[in-house]
């Protein structure tokens, strides 16, 4: 063949992936590359969308990082969820994946019924559990009344409502059941024969068996668990206005993160900086703060051996 | 012990001693201790659905008291949440974002996905890592210029199109998804249809996609499932236009408008539940599979 013939082979095969890459190139550069950049530059602008931006210097970062009363609240929050939360969050699913593939009569009929909840749409599902837990009236509280036990505020007291976002988002754990089931249901039969053969008992066979070939996949669960603490957005938003019993809807202000802030998550503050004071660069900055978090996480993920990025071929 | 389980009702063969009628009550025991457990966890994912739906049907008085059971079963309370002002056009607005927004995704991620699966080129690796970050990005983080760029220069705030419009270029996770399930396609079928003639959009269409279905099914699911829960994109940019909100958006304004009608609030709620459920019931297997290719695959 010629090297005429090969190039021009070549060049019609970098065309023809050009060609299919070529919706995802376009929305890369327009709602990504260029979005992004564009944030880095507003984050050293005074812009509040009328007055043309003016460049201030490192005004928003201070503003942020020392004046800004939601900024330190919101990370102590996101920490907590990501300690508490994430952690019961995978514990727990790990526990009903398991407690799934013991089950074998009327498994499907389980596995639904755990499954849907994590179906039922955000909004919904947190108007639902505001209503359950409302100290008032709610059925949770009744339940707990009855059997003698205390029944806190949850959403409406600063102490109780993480634990309440919690255990709406433990209510929604079928994701994370699904993949620890596929998981466990791969782990190969012959390992927990011969581990009672050696004598193991079930709590050994689980430590020395189950965990250490799940344990990609706890780590995963993590890790992504993590990534959507730093997106966590709709639950606690609304939970919180809802709670506070204020009027939803255009042109409100709302003071996010009732009751006391105890329910400010960092894209909060985007929207309260952004789109309740106009304040663009600031909002930029927190911005650029959520990015750097979200990366280093996805870096953590992409490193994982053989992880996200399976080979291809 | 999995043997066992399967049987633990079986009656004693004659010959069984009492070690094995011992091993039997073990297994027997495990197996009420087992689904006693997944009793246990059962109603606690499901009594929050049945309360939701007891609430809903009380009367306005009933709902206001401790009352656990609907004293009247107030069914006329989903007629008047139907016949809320607004309720309508926002699951049209819904059906739209989610509908069209599905479409646009899976026929713009598809060719993407499958270059990243099935073409060798330089950058495919860095392309795929880009993919990932952007799964990853938090939709907060780009939201101010996005919203200049939609709301200040082509004025379209107050509408779901600037919503609708970027998903006909490409959804990170869709591609990423798709891109899993490509991979599992052995390349022998791609190699005897090129063997055969076809180009690679011929190849593509006629051999990969029929085989791809699961995978279509379940990223078109996903991405159907996102927008109809979407609350952040609506808030952003249809806020201003109660015209233009969805179901999520309207549900949280519409316990605003009711503030202490929690049955309404709670036949709303159900109203927006229930779709979600009926198609998940609809297309349960190719749900499941898809969460699963998105862990399990490493």
């Amino acid at each position: 063949m010629s090297t005429h013939t090969l190039r021009s082979k070549r060049t019609r095969g970098a065309l023809r992936t050009a060609a299919f890459m070529s919706p995802w190139l376009i929305g890369f550069g327009v709602f990504f590359a260029y979005p992004l950049i564009s944030t880095v530059y507003f984050s050293f602008m005074k812009y509040d969308g009328f007055r043309p931006p003016v460049f201030n210097g490192l005004d928003n970062w201070s503003y942020v990082f020392t004046d800004y009363r939601l900024f330190w609240p919101a990370l102590s929050n996101t920490l907590w969820l990501v300690l508490v939360m994430v952690t019961c969050r995978v514990v727990f699913g790990l526990g009903v994946g398991l407690l799934i593939t013991k089950i074998r009569t009327g498994a499907g009929v389980f596995r639904t019924l755990f499954y849907l909840p994590y179906l039922a749409p955000p909004v919904a599902a947190t108007l639902a559990f505001v209503f359950l837990l409302n100290p008032g009236t709610g059925p949770a509280n009744s339940v707990l009344e009855a059997v003698g036990a205390p029944a806190p505020g949850w959403f409406t007291d600063p102490s109780w409502s993480k634990p309440a976002l919690t255990a709406l988002a433990l209510w929604g754990v079928g994701d994370l059941m699904v993949i620890f089931m596929a998981a466990l249901l791969d782990v190969p039969k012959e390992q927990y024969e011969a581990a009672e053969l050696d004598g193991a008992g079930p709590w050994q066979r689980f430590r020395y068996v189950t965990l250490p070939s799940i344990s990609p996949i706890v780590m995963f669960a993590v890790v992504t668990g993590v990534i959507q603490t730093m997106q966590y957005y709709t639950q606690p938003l609304v939970a919180g206005k809802v709670a506070s019993g204020i009027i939803g809807g255009s042109g409100q202000q709302f003071e996010p993160g009732y009751p006391d802030k105890s329910t400010l998550t960092l894209p909060q503050l985007v929207y309260n900086l952004g789109f309740q004071r106009f304040d663009y660069g600031s909002a930029c900055v927190i911005a650029l703060v959520l990015f750097a978090l979200a990366m280093a996480f996805t870096a953590l993920l992409m490193r994982r051996r053989g992880g996200l990025v399976q080979a291809g071929d | 012990m999995t043997q066992v389980l399967t049987a633990p009702t079986t009656p004693a063969s004659p010959a069984a001693g009492p070690a094995a009628r011992t091993a039997r009550r073990k297994a027997l025991l495990r197996w009420i201790a087992v689904h006693s457990l997944g009793i246990a966890a059962a109603l606690f994912f499901f009594l929050p659905f049945l309360f939701v739906f007891l609430t809903s049907v009380m009367s306005d008085q009933q709902a206001l008291t401790r009352e656990l059971w609907p004293h009247s079963w107030e069914w006329g309370n989903y007629a008047k949440v139907w016949h809320t002002p607004g309720f309508l056009t926002w699951w049209r607005n819904t059906l739209l974002y989610a509908g069209l927004g599905t479409v646009l995704t899976v026929a713009s991620s598809i060719p993407v996905a499958y270059a990243l699966a099935k073409f060798r080129f330089r950058g495919r690796n860095l392309s795929l890592m880009l993919v990932i970050s952007m799964m990853m990005l938090p939709p907060q983080v780009i939201v101010i210029p996005m919203y200049l760029f939609w709301a200040k220069q082509l004025g379209l705030s107050g509408t779901l199109w600037p919503l609708i419009i970027p998903m006909a270029f490409g959804d990170a996770f869709s591609i990423f998804l798709l891109r899993q399930f490509l991979l599992t396609i052995p390349n022998e079928y791609l190699d005897s249809a090129r063997v055969d003639g076809c180009g690679e959009f011929r190849t593509l269409t006629r051999i990969v996609l029929p085989m791809a279905k699961p995978g279509i099914a379940a990223v078109a699911l996903f991405q159907f499932f996102y927008a109809w829960n979407d609350y952040f994109g609506p808030q952003i940019y249809a806020s201003e236009n109660k015209a233009a909100w969805t179901l999520s958006y309207g549900l949280e304004s519409f316990k605003g408008a009711h503030h202490t009608d929690w049955n309404l609030t709670m036949a709303a709620t159900v109203l927006v539940m229930a779709p979600v459920v009926l198609v998940f019931f609809l297309a349960q297997k190719a749900f499941v599979e898809g969460v699963t290719l998105t862990g399990v695959k490493g």
